[in-house]
């Protein structure tokens, strides 16, 4: 075997590992942590579907914004007292049997669409995508959702701000 | 692949489903987004026009973080109301 694929079945394994152990773990603490192996893993498999700038903005949002995001959320909302921070859970068979159903159901949709038989997935001939030419679509196709979605990031992290903000302060605000 | 994207929204769906905590939601929610991610950048591989799969899921990073900062401040203003973040005990809005 090639060192590519061995390295595609790694990131793959430990993107399904880690979303295990997320889905099965009781801690929210090591839950966020293996959350982070799974954006790592998601990321690597990126750069194997050639997407490169895409794996890149997954580490830096995902792993260096949302993660730190979590963890604080998890400093603020619960007493660190030396217990371990645990989670409840409830309606454990109902949704297993949800979850576990869709996804007998989604496989066995993919496995009768046998997507690499249709005529426009050519396995040998896949797009190569520059860096460049992403850019260039960016800012020329894809212009008004880009200049769209910019705006409305900027509202909701002004918005969120406001929300979480000091109580004091508000009613500064109002007066 | 396709089967990876399958186990990671149904893994998603089963923790939104059955945890008590707020924050395991959200992480829930950010893993179906994310597996959502992974399908489109899959196609988008052999997509002709070559680049629509990957915009599109660039634009679903960016609601993405939106939505966890909005959440977060919100589950950090609710959690200062009702001094919990277990969603059962937030009831006083129950119908």
């Amino acid at each position: 075997m090639e060192l590519e694929t061995i390295l595609f079945y790694f990131f793959a394994a430990l993107t399904g590992c880690s979303v295990l152990f997320v889905a099965i773990t009781k801690n929210i603490l090591y839950a966020a942590f293996a959350l982070i192996l799974t954006f790592i893993g998601v990321a690597g498999l990126f750069v194997f579907l050639g997407a490169e700038f895409i794996a890149i903005t997954q580490i830096l949002v995902y792993v260096g914004g949302i993660l730190i995001l979590l963890v604080f959320g998890v400093m603020f909302t619960q007493r660190l007292k030396g217990q371990r921070v645990q989670t409840g859970r409830y309606q454990l068979l109902l949704g297993f049997l949800t979850a576990s159903g869709l996804l007998g159901l989604l496989i066995q949709t993919i496995h009768k669409g046998s997507f690499s038989q249709l005529p426009w997935v050519d396995q040998e001939h896949t797009q190569q995508v520059e860096l460049s030419s992403f850019g260039l679509s960016l800012m020329t196709d894809y212009v008004l959702a880009f200049e769209v979605i910019g705006i409305l990031l900027l509202l909701a992290l002004i918005g969120a701000v406001r929300v979480a903000g000091n109580a004091r302060k508000e009613g500064a605000d109002a007066a | 692949m396709l089967v990876l994207g399958a186990l990671m929204f149904c893994s998603g769906l089963f923790v939104v489903l059955t945890k008590k905590n707020t924050i395991m939601v959200l992480i829930g929610i950010e893993l179906m987004l994310n597996a959502a991610n992974l399908n489109l950048v899959t196609f988008s591989r052999f997509d002709p026009q070559a680049l629509q799969g990957q915009v599109f899921s660039l634009f679903v990073i960016t609601v993405a973080a939106a939505e966890a900062a909005v959440a977060l401040a919100i589950v950090v203003k609710v959690y200062k109301y009702f001094k919990t973040s277990d969603l059962d005990r937030v009831k006083s809005m129950k119908g």
